[in-house]
């Protein structure tokens, strides 16, 4: 059996991640998903065969994924000063 | 002896010969045995952090929770989405500081940030009252599934003994390695049977999706929404909220932060963790599809309402699968929480009594803790009465005391002294005692609150009481803070390096 290890190194950035405005966004989902509970919990028809509750708070958790990537791909970018290093 | 139980044995024998393969080739100081050298990938730290949400409670609970109640099970499926959020900024943070300092439990954390051992005793006596009950939990998920799985043919307390040996030996040999290697074929079985289960029994007994929800809806109207009162639309956010602060402060979890070996492990999972967890969605559709299909579980019954739907409608190979599944998902979580406890205990009471205790004394004395620990919780499972329950309920909210203590330690000024710290957790504490002990609620504690008042989780109160005291013992003792000369702060989480 291997040593189950992966590379992980080579795509980190070089110093601990610094907040940045957009990180703000991070609130949205939660907000949106908890925010809307109330709302969403007096629609009593089925929508695409879900109740609306559990589709609602299903559509939030993939936008939560979403948000993530976004800034996993933004937060990962090369930024100028650190090219210029 | 059945097909069903023939499968469910020949997991379990693979699953601890995985666990103890994976020791090979490692030295098992304190810091191999308990956070896997420091040095795990993105994918094992998946693995780990995956134990969270499929444990047995999920797997019995939440079908339970949709079967016996309805859309109020939904919350599960809220507050992981909200700590994974979280975690992209909280657990990069967390595993800085662990590693710079060598850290080794949660209860290090606390004694480093503070500068406090006394507050490391605190936290670990915490973790272990919220720990041991936790890892009963999980026991008596373990006998009631292989019991049930065997049609009877294993008593409950045989697979307690049994599972609980298996893990004892595995733990002690192979640590944190071995929950790792665990996960990994723990989590295929768990997404194939979660996901298959929850596709099948509703378009088998339904037809659609669509016709399942609307027969529930007409058999139990208003059972897919939440109701005016009780659990209400304010029980709902305030318990996500409160469970989502309360997520990464299990001590298992939060000394898996410190396995991984970059920190950007935990924010590849906070992507990914989010799309993971919908295989709860196929748990619930399973819980729902057991409405119709097993009517008349009451109580805590409806916990058995995933596998009595499944041994009425698979034959015994399929049922051996499920009740494989539920084995793991209660052995992988169970030695997580045994190598937590028993490096807490050895870590974080033993070692500042005893003042000259090397770092090999700590390292074995945290493997001979196990046995002892899992014996405990074992005779909890088969004997325990009513007293375990009242734990179990309160195990959440005991961990989620630690949140205001470790986010204000987290700036680079600390805005917290120890002493603060410590008022805040005796006293939130103390308040999830009293409430969970004499059974309060809000309404109780305040007949004159408005309904959607009387509906929030009575966790909150603890929550704010320890906020409150945190705030004034802070205030009161911050200017009277001698700082230690820099000789004398010598970490005591530091432990023997082997690298």
């Amino acid at each position: 059996m291997v040593e189950f290890r992966e590379e992980l190194q080579s795509n980190q950035p070089a110093h601990p991640l610094r907040l940045r405005a957009y990180h703000w966004l991070a609130a949205v989902p939660p907000l949106c998903m908890l925010g809307g509970v109330p709302f969403a919990n007096r629609v009593h028809r089925l929508v695409l065969g879900l109740p609306f509750l559990l589709l609602w708070i299903v559509i939030w958790v993939v936008l939560t994924a979403g948000c993530m990537a976004l800034f996993y791909a933004l937060d990962h970018r090369v930024t100028p000063d650190e090219r210029g290093l | 002896m059945n097909a069903a139980l023939v499968i469910i044995a020949l997991f379990f024998v693979i699953a601890v010969a995985l666990a103890l393969l994976a020791r090979r080739g490692h030295e098992m100081s304190l810091e191999q045995w308990s956070l896997g050298g420091r040095g795990f990938g993105a994918i094992f730290v998946f693995l780990l952090m995956a134990g969270e949400i499929y444990t047995t409670f999920t797997f019995l609970g939440g079908s339970g929770w949709a079967y016996g109640r309805g859309a109020p099970a939904l919350y599960i499926l809220c507050y992981s989405a909200l700590a994974y959020c979280m975690s992209y900024f909280l657990l990069p943070a967390i595993w800085r500081y662990a590693r710079d300092r060598r850290l080794v439990s949660q209860a290090d954390f606390f004694v480093e940030k503070y500068e406090s051992r006394a507050l490391g005793v605190l936290v670990a006596a915490v973790s272990v009252a919220a720990l041991v009950p936790y890892l009963v939990l999980q026991l008596k998920g373990l006998g009631i599934i292989v019991s049930e799985a065997s049609y009877g043919s294993v008593r409950p307390a045989v697979a307690v003994w049994t599972g609980t040996i298996a893990l004892i030996i595995y733990v002690v040999i192979s640590g944190v390695r071995g929950s790792a290697w665990t996960a990994a074929i723990k989590d295929v079985m768990i997404f194939g049977v979660a996901v298959g289960i929850g596709i099948y029994l509703p378009l088998h007994y339904y037809g659609s999706y669509g016709e399942m929800f609307a027969r529930i809806e007409a058999a139990k109207p208003g059972f897919l929404t939440l109701p005016d009162r009780g659990n209400s639309p304010a029980w709902f956010i305030s318990t996500v909220l409160l469970s989502a602060l309360g997520f990464y402060m299990w001590p298992q979890y939060f000394a898996s932060v410190y396995t991984a070996k970059s920190e950007d492990v935990f924010r590849k999972n906070a992507m990914v963790l989010p799309l993971y967890q919908l295989v709860v969605l196929f748990v619930f559709f399973t819980g729902f599809a057991a409405v119709l299909v097993v009517p008349g579980l009451a109580g805590s019954d409806a916990d058995l309402s995933l596998l009595r739907a499944s041994r009425q409608t698979f034959g015994a190979p399929m049922l051996g699968l499920i009740g494989a599944a539920g084995l793991l998902t209660a052995l992988v979580p169970g030695s997580m929480i045994l190598i937590s406890a028993a490096t807490i205990l050895a870590q974080n009471v033993y070692r500042p009594l005893t003042k000259g205790a090397s770092d090999r004394q700590v390292s074995l004395l945290a493997r001979a803790l196990v046995p002892v620990i899992a014996l405990v919780a074992v005779v909890l499972t088969l004997r325990g009465g009513n007293a375990i329950v009242n734990l179990l309920l309160m195990g959440y909210n005991l961990v989620t005391q630690l949140f205001p203590a470790v986010v204000l330690s987290l700036g680079r000024r600390r805005l917290a002294t120890a002493a603060g710290a410590f008022a805040g957790i005796v006293a939130g504490e103390a308040t999830v005692a009293y409430i969970s002990l004499s059974g309060s609620s809000v309404a109780s504690l305040l007949p004159w609150a408005p309904e959607v008042v009387k509906d929030l989780n009575v966790g909150i109160v603890a929550l704010i009481v320890n906020v409150t005291v945190f705030a004034l013992v802070t205030l009161a003792t911050r200017g009277r803070r001698v700082s230690q000369p820099a000789g004398e702060r010598v970490s005591m989480a530091a432990t023997g390096a082997d690298h």
